[in-house]
């Protein structure tokens, strides 16, 4: 494994050459089948999804999109989406859920749109919505963190049987800018965040929020995109294969499970119940 | 100092917490009004539930003091009171600023739940208090709200969650974020098995509380004036570069924008309350 620091791997998950959800798509899938908009009001681009084929049987697939070019940044809002994403995300997820098709999300966002539009048409309760929704659905779901996981924005399209994350992605509460300036009130102290914020996948893996740390190559994802797909598709392939032995109510069960234990060994139930 | 000693499993009327939240805050008597400048008498602010007696201003209270004008006298009995907060990221300072709080507002999490009634319909409640961190929902506050909902599952009562909280416990690290889902979840569950949740909104509600649990109500309520929504006003100001409007994210605009069911002044929230666990009786549910 590596030795970066967590700020230095804050910078690598960050990183536009970094490959992002549509790279995966186009490298790990076939047959991919866009879908878009929320059926209410637009289609927002910073979310990417559709079904395809993995290793030839669809799947429903969904993730954020950062874009590389500032044409494309610009177009995808930076990967921020606003309610319109999660709602959109909600529907292809209830698709999957109606086939049985497994799903498989990718997970690069700085946040949520912080937007005025997005407020006014209820960012919180899509977010919200996603979760609750995510919980309940009876077919495997499989999540990588492939670059940025920041806040409420990327636990959205979080809530799988597996989250599995890129040695040198990130995942964390509020961005380390965000974080300091909160709690120091001082956003340039965001390298001394990045240090105390358990934020690597090598520490997400300890504290149970991930299960598995996927190897990127010497020097991160970019530097050998090949190698990255190779090593994701086979972390797929076990997972799906793994939760295919599953039945409907064990997933959504076992799921239910994952995120009710997260915190819960902290506060150790009590004897007795009113 | 613990003003709210309470002994588990008992129920209790609620007139001493009331009682001793009003003697920390009668110090400032007589209170000048935040929102129009004018000063009136603690005891009327008081006899309102700290409301302003010339504009309707709703100041934000405390957990317990809700509670004690919300249930019916003594049928307050607090749930999980022992489940203290935690320190994941072995955050420096965190501690000490956790029992500097507990001396100061006499409360040790961000939440207080219960059993209780109100107008004899039993249900079970949990309250956020914004003077306890801002509210922010930790692993011990995401403990608590999650099994409320549970308790509420298994007795087969109602569920009842008034919000207050600017989000995520930052200090807590990513397991805060995880709260967000495990509460979500729960609720999930809890109306899955056709649970009715009432989700009330008190100022402010924000970030990875109003993204999770406190949007999901089957019944979306608000106190007047509260401050909903994802990201915080001066977020989005420097997000797009512009003044967000007068009323922006306020209570009646939620409402307006169809978020909100129904804004409640604070004296109705007995009646109101009251009115929906009846419309909804039926074995208890
Ligand atoms: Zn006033």
């Amino acid at each position: 494994m590596s030795v970066y620091t967590p700020e230095q791997k804050v910078k690598l998950a960050r990183y536009p050459g970094r490959p992002g959800t549509a790279d995966y798509i186009q490298n790990l899938f076939t047959d991919f089948f866009e879908q878009r908009g929320d059926r209410q009001c637009r289609d927002d681009s910073s979310i990417l999804g559709g079904v395809a084929r993995f290793h030839g049987r669809p799947v429903t697939v969904i993730g954020h999109r950062k874009g590389r070019t500032m044409e494309e940044k610009l177009r995808f809002n930076f990967g921020m989406p606003g309610p319109e994403g999660y709602r959109k995300a909600q529907r292809l997820m209830r698709q999957a859920e109606k086939f049985g098709r497994p799903i498989i999300t990718f997970i690069d966002t700085p946040g949520a749109y912080p937007g005025r539009d997005a407020e006014e048409r209820g960012q919180g309760e899509a977010i919200a919505q996603c979760l609750a929704l995510m919980s309940s659905l009876t077919v495997p779901v499989v999540a990588v963190v492939i670059g940025e996981g920041g806040s409420g924005g990327a636990l959205a399209l979080g809530v799988a049987n597996r989250v599995l994350m890129l040695e040198n992605a990130v995942y964390s509460v509020l961005s380390p800018e965000g974080f300091a300036s909160i709690l120091w009130k001082d956003a340039s102290r965001s390298g001394e965040a990045c240090s105390v914020m358990k934020l690597t996948a090598q520490d997400l893996r300890s504290s149970g929020v991930v299960q598995a740390v996927l190897k990127e190559p010497e020097g991160g994802a970019h530097t050998d995109p090949q190698a990255v797909y190779r090593t994701v598709d086979a972390a797929l392939r076990r997972e799906l294969a793994a939760l295919g032995r599953v039945n409907k109510r064990s997933l959504a069960r076992q799921r239910y499970q994952l995120f009710r234990s997260m915190g819960q060994d902290l506060h150790p139930a009590r004897g007795a119940a009113v | 100092m613990n003003l709210f000693f309470t002994r588990r499993g008992k129920k209790e009327n609620t007139e001493p917490l009331k009682a001793a939240w009003e003697d920390q805050i009668t110090s400032q008597s007589p209170k000048t009004c935040p929102a129009c400048g004018q000063a009136s008498p603690a005891d009327q602010w008081h006899k309102r539930g700290q409301v302003c007696p010339k504009c309707g201003y709703h100041a934000p209270i405390g957990a317990y003091y809700r509670l004690s004008f919300l249930l019916d006298p003594g049928s307050f009995q607090e749930l999980d009171r022992d489940l203290l907060p935690a320190d994941p990221l072995d955050f420096p300072g965190y501690p000490q600023k956790l029992s500097d709080l507990e001396q100061s507002t006499g409360m040790m999490e961000a939440a207080v739940s219960a059993l209780g009634s109100i107008e004899g319909h039993r249900a079970v409640f949990a309250v956020l208090d914004s003077s306890f961190l801002m509210g922010s929902m930790g692993t011990a506050v995401g403990e608590k709200i999650t099994r409320a909902a549970e308790t509420a599952q298994r007795q087969r009562l109602p569920l009842i969650i008034f919000a207050a909280s600017g989000g995520a416990r930052m200090q807590e690290g990513i397991l805060s974020l995880m709260q967000m889902a495990k509460t979500a979840a729960a609720i999930q569950r809890f109306q899955s098995a056709r649970g009715l949740y009432i989700s009330c909104l008190t100022h402010p509600t924000t970030g990875g509380v109003t993204a999770s649990f406190a949007s999901l109500g089957d019944v979306m309520l608000s106190e007047p004036g509260a401050l909903i929504g994802f990201a915080g006003p001066r977020v989005i100001e420097q997000t797009i570069h512009e003044k967000l409007p007068a009323g922006f994210q306020r209570a009646e605009y939620l409402l307006e924008h169809g978020f909100l069911d129904q804004v409640v002044p604070r004296e109705q929230w007995r009646s109101v309350l009251g009115q929906i666990l009846s419309l909804h009786e039926k074995g208890g549910r």
